[in-house]
């Protein structure tokens, strides 16, 4: 018989991935209004392959089955994986994503719970490195034809007529190539009215996961911390930058709304496996983030930089995890040190 | 290409001096060894080591001349602690030494006790009172329980009484991991 | 009188759903006095007190039956008369299902009391009132049975800020406290007013729940009747946000004054100290009616058809208690105290103690068993609700991987084992296990540790002291035989092979000698209790000595051979 507490909580891991998952509808519906119905296709791929190899990784480390399977962590990192690749990647890219975020980055460093990184971003972080053409063609916006966009994943790639860069990648491409002439307002035109803020629809779909992000605060599934702290970092360095020279850095709202930004903030970032624990931890946490995705995309070689800023912030997050514990009941006064 | 080569070394060669710099500033004025080693010893100076008491078996193993396994009432735990401090490798406990035995101290039956003090001479850490021709008893939250005192005895009236748990020294038992039904079909 | 309290919180804490409507309907019943009362004399913090009574003697009610031992130790009395019919090891009312000596009374029915003297505690001294307190038997009735003495000492400034008096009672289904704050509201402010006079306090905060209206009620009035005698509105009460574990007495003090009281340290020295308003009451009855603790009030809850608060005798099996309350058939197990620190027991006929506030009955409806644990998935839950500010997760990965030094690190030994984190965790972790698990084990090699260190030194003084007899005794000796060894020193060396030194061929010349004395001296040496036997006894004796021989040859290839 077992101990004390005998009274729990009715909550399970499950639940919680579910409410993420939950969360995450509102932004997939807007993403599917702009750019077509592809990424239902890459989500199902996705969750399929997830769920195929999370069975046979428990099954060859000899766990339960069911009862990892239903966590619902798997789901996660795939839905993860399939909004922030591509909606018309070739089937293979996500599936061989997929494989890489649960086999190695989750399963080799000992499941759920254990791993060092965070799964989607590893698997995101490979796929650019090894296929970056591929990573960075996205369907016009507008053209949500269906039959073009699967047969673009399943089949002969006619790309021209549907692809085009990023926002961001455009952005970078057009400013920061060695003997770029462009200026921001030359590259996004002039009319930041709302609706091309962060590229024509882009800013929509943040929208939608920042609806999202308030039900998972409300939901307390997860803190403010992490999301403030992103977002509040992303917005004061872009707009010092913007305020410094308009012509080659653009400003906060176009950061914050396109890409990666909203989903990293409320979604992706906040993982709780990899990240940090503590409050002050986490602020920190987040805003080094922040701060490595801005520098990236502003001066690296890839078109978003979220991922590599997480995985980076994940490696350092134990130690910022051990200099911020917060003082215990009681020994308010002193200040938490390593303990 | 020569460039990057001479970078490296520089960089090797920066690191490796204030590595070595760090070892000779702050090198832990630790323990001598020995006593790091007699600190893990249990104490009991039972001698089944093969040395007489737990200070030298401790000095033969810092001096290498002792394997880690030889002390039975350190028990497996024991061993653990040694290999880790002295980074070998695990043995189980050896034989020939003995076998790992539940605490216990030694009863000296007082009706038969003759009082001859052959038990108290034994006694490595003076835990029997007692006088010449005195019955003797032993103070039993002294007696490490390394039953030296049993074989001098010339009436046999000592035996070793294991301690029995009490609701003092009872200790929470490591939490069972609680399997879920499905995983006893594989288990 | 509450309004005008500041009210601070605490950090986390949680909210269980309470039960506790079931047993405060009726009022306090006096359980009747079973066939026979089993009191364990280990009922407190600190030593087990020693036996006062054998078997076969008559005792009264209240008549100690176990003193006091070492310094912090309290006694304990026979809760009613009758004949002590033994004194042995009975199953204790703790998870670990082991005994402890008891002393079992078959009670007489006629419930005679001793002689009752109220103390007069005004014409005592301090030292002299905690005494008596300590020989009433007066523990914590909160459920840490912390003797009541050792805390009446106002420490090192010699008075204190202030005294709160605990009523929060934070655990579902425990209503002890409450019942007993609405009935004997009157009784528990006497004892405090004792308890204030004695540490010399300047005001007293009692905090409870604001989930209990009648009990607050009830502590109002009689606080106003206090003050209006005394004139001063140093009694307070004052109701606190429902939030479990507000009734953990360092959680209280800090909601109450704001002060938080680091683990390990006396509050009295941060200028307040707490009190269980159980104890209150106790203590009114051993000082003004002179009455020690025998009794107290247990509420028998959960799995029951009527749940209701007793007055029961200490010694009372839980089995009688629980019979009085139609237990439901479904009943898989009877826990001491609430749902969330509660402890498992062994059977149902273990008895009632000091520290028995709730006998609660469970069912697998009830408390259904917890689900699969999942592993951790740092999500932080446990940190967000712990009362004791702690990581949870951090202690319970150290525990759980054994690495006890890193768990003391993050603080385990802060953790007061509320369950508020295990209560949370989505992963279903039974968190506190591995506290109590990890405590246990460091509490051990503790123990075992000051053990060893002990022997060494003892060991080495040993060593020391033969080192000092040998030389002496060498001296002696030399001294003795100087002349005589050269003389054979030398005719060795003219006789034998000079590789033999002089002094090794002295020294076996010595040996030889011992050995031949021992020889001697062992056949004429008996053991004195083998002469002047009868040819019975001796026959008995030889036989016992081959047994004997037997089991040394036996025993040879296990034992190593020393010589
Ligand atoms: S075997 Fe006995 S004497 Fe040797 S180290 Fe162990 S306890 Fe000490
Ligand atoms: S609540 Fe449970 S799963 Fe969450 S961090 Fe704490 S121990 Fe881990
Ligand atoms: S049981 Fe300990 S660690 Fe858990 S919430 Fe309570 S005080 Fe904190």
């Amino acid at each position: 018989m077992n101990n004390s507490p005998y009274f729990l909580q009715p909550a399970s891991v499950q639940s919680v991935m579910l409410r993420v998952l939950l969360a995450l509808l509102p932004g997939i519906a807007i993403y599917v209004w702009f750019f077509g119905a592809a990424v239902l296709v890459q989500i199902a791929l996705a969750s399929v392959t997830a769920l195929a190899a999370e069975a046979a990784m428990l099954k060859a480390r000899g766990k339960p089955l069911l009862m990892f399977l239903g966590d619902g962590s798997a789901l996660v990192t795939a839905w993860l994986i399939a909004l922030t690749f591509p909606p018309i990647a070739p089937w293979w890219l996500t599936v061989i994503g997929v494989l890489t975020a649960i086999v190695i980055a989750k399963h080799l460093y000992g499941g759920l719970g254990q791993n060092p990184f965070n799964p989607a971003m590893v698997a995101f972080a490979l796929m650019i490195v090894a296929y970056p053409s591929l990573m960075s063609q996205w369907p016009a916006v507008g053209f949500t034809d269906f039959l073009p966009q699967w047969n673009a994943i399943f089949g002969t790639r006619q790309l021209d007529a549907i692809t085009m860069a990023t926002p961001l990648d455009a952005l970078r491409t057009a400013l920061h190539t060695a003997d770029a002439r462009a200026t921001v307002a030359g590259v996004l035109g002039n009319d930041a009215t709302f609706g091309n803020i962060g590229g024509k629809g882009w800013e929509w779909v943040a929208a939608g996961y920042f609806l999202g992000g308030i039900y998972l605060l409300q939901q307390r599934i997860i803190t403010w911390h992490m999301p403030a702290a992103f977002l509040a970092t992303l917005f004061l360095i872009s707009g010092g930058f913007a305020l410094y020279d308009p012509t080659r850095f653009v400003g906060p709202s176009f950061h914050l709304f396109t890409g990666g930004a909203m989903l990293g903030a409320f979604f992706i970032v906040t993982d709780p496996v990899s990240g940090c624990t503590t409050p002050r931890g986490k602020l920190i946490f987040a805003a080094g983030i922040a701060l490595l995705t801005w520098v990236i995309r502003t001066f690296g070689a890839y078109p978003d930089g979220i991922a590599f800023a997480v995985l980076l912030m994940n490696i350092a997050a134990p130690l910022i995890d051990m200099y911020t514990q917060p003082p215990v009941f009681g020994h308010k006064n002193k200040r938490g040190g390593p303990p | 290409m020569l460039e990057a080569l001479l970078v490296m070394a520089l960089g090797a060669i920066v690191l490796g001096a204030a590595l070595g710099y760090a070892a000779v500033r702050f090198r832990v004025e630790g323990d001598p060894l020995v006593e790091k080693i007699d600190a893990i010893l249990p104490q009991t100076q039972c001698g089944q080591c093969g040395f007489p008491g737990c200070k030298p078996y401790a000095q033969a193993i810092a001096k290498g001349e002792a394997e880690i396994n030889q002390c039975p009432p350190g028990g497996e735990e024991g061993i653990h602690k040694l290999a880790d401090l002295l980074g070998r490798e695990f043995k189980p406990l050896s034989a020939e030494h003995g076998i790992e035995k539940p605490k216990s101290v030694a009863l000296i039956n007082e009706q038969t006790c003759i009082g001859c003090t052959l038990c108290i001479q034994a006694c490595p850490v003076d835990a029997i009172v007692g006088a010449a021709k005195q019955m003797h008893t032993v103070v039993a939250s002294q007696c490490t329980g390394c039953e030296l005192c049993l074989p001098p005895c010339p009436v046999d009236c000592i035996t070793m009484e294991p301690l029995a748990e009490s609701v003092e020294t009872w200790k929470w038992k490591y939490p069972v991991v609680r399997l879920h039904p499905v995983q006893k079909e594989t288990a | 009188m509450s309004a005008l309290q500041r009210l601070f919180g605490f950090h986390g804490g949680v909210k269980p759903a309470y039960h506790k409507e079931a047993s405060t309907t009726a009022p306090i019943a006096v359980a009747p006095t079973p066939t026979r009362l089993v009191i364990p004399l280990h009922q407190s913090i600190g030593g087990p007190p020693r036996p006062l009574v054998k078997p076969g003697e008559r005792v009264l009610k209240g008549q100690r039956i176990g003193s006091a031992d070492g310094n912090v130790s309290s006694a304990v009395h026979a809760s009613t008369s009758g004949t002590v019919v033994a004194v042995e090891m009975c199953l204790m009312p703790h998870t670990s299902g082991l005994s402890a000596l008891c002393v079992v009374i078959e009670p007489d029915g006629r419930d005679e009391w001793i002689a009752l003297q109220a103390f007069d505690y005004r014409a005592a001294t301090p030292t002299q009132t905690r005494d008596y307190l300590r020989d009433a038997g007066v523990v914590g009735l909160g459920g840490a049975v912390f003797p009541t003495y050792l805390k009446l000492n106002a420490g090192k400034q010699g008075k204190l800020e202030t005294l709160v008096l605990n009523g929060a009672e934070c655990e579902p289904f425990i209503t002890c406290d409450d019942v007993l704050m609405r009935e004997r509201a009157d009784a528990i402010l006497r004892g405090a007013v004792i308890m204030r006079e004695m540490l010399a306090a300047g005001q007293v905060l009692v905090g409870i729940e604001d989930n209990k209206p009648e009990a607050v009620a009830a502590m109002e009035a009689a606080a106003r009747a206090v003050n209006a005698a005394s004139g001063d509105d140093a009694i307070r009460v004052v109701a606190v946000p429902t939030r479990y574990p507000a009734g953990g007495a360092k959680q209280l003090i800090r909601v109450l004054t704001g002060i938080e009281v680091p683990h390990g340290e006396r509050s009295t020295d941060y200028g307040v100290q707490c009190f269980n308003v159980g104890t209150a009451y106790a203590i009114h009855e051993a000082i003004e009616l002179g009455q020690p603790l025998i009794s107290r009030i247990v509420t028998v809850a959960g799995n029951v058809g009527h749940a209701r608060n007793y007055q029961v005798l200490f010694g009372t099996p839980m089995k009688d208690l629980i019979a009085l309350c139609a237990p439901l058939p479904d009943s898989d197990r009877v826990i001491m105290g609430g749902p969330m620190m509660g402890f498992l027991m062994p059977a149902d006929q273990v008895p009632v103690v000091k520290a028995t506030n709730c006998v609660l009955v469970g069912s697998k409806k009830l408390f259904p068993p917890p689900p699969p644990e999942m592993p951790c998935i740092r999500c932080g839950e446990c940190a967000k609700v712990c009362p004791a500010d702690l990581q949870p997760f951090e202690m319970y990965w150290f525990s759980r991987a054994r690495i006890f030094g890193k768990a003391q690190e993050y603080n385990l030994f802060d953790c007061i084992e509320c369950g508020c984190c295990a209560y949370v965790c989505p992963s279903r972790i039974p968190l506190v296990d591995y506290y109590r698990f990890a405590k246990s084990e460091i509490w051990t090699r503790e123990v075992e540790k000051e053990a060893a260190d002990e022997a060494r030194e003892r060991y080495e003084f040993r060593l020391l002291r033969e080192e000092r007899e040998k030389q002496e005794k060498a001296a002696k000796l030399a001294a003795k035989t100087a002349a005589g060894r050269e003389k054979a020193a030398a005719a060795v060396a003219e006789a034998q092979k000079p590789a033999v030194t002089p002094e090794e061929d002295a020294k076996k010349a010595l040996i030889a000698a011992a050995l031949e004395r021992v020889k001697t001296q062992k056949e004429l040496v008996h053991p004195e209790n083998t002469v002047d036997l009868t040819p019975e006894q001796q026959a008995e004796v030889a036989a016992i000595e081959a047994r004997r021989a037997e089991i040394r040859e036996m025993a040879k290839p296990h034992l190593r051979q020393d010589d």
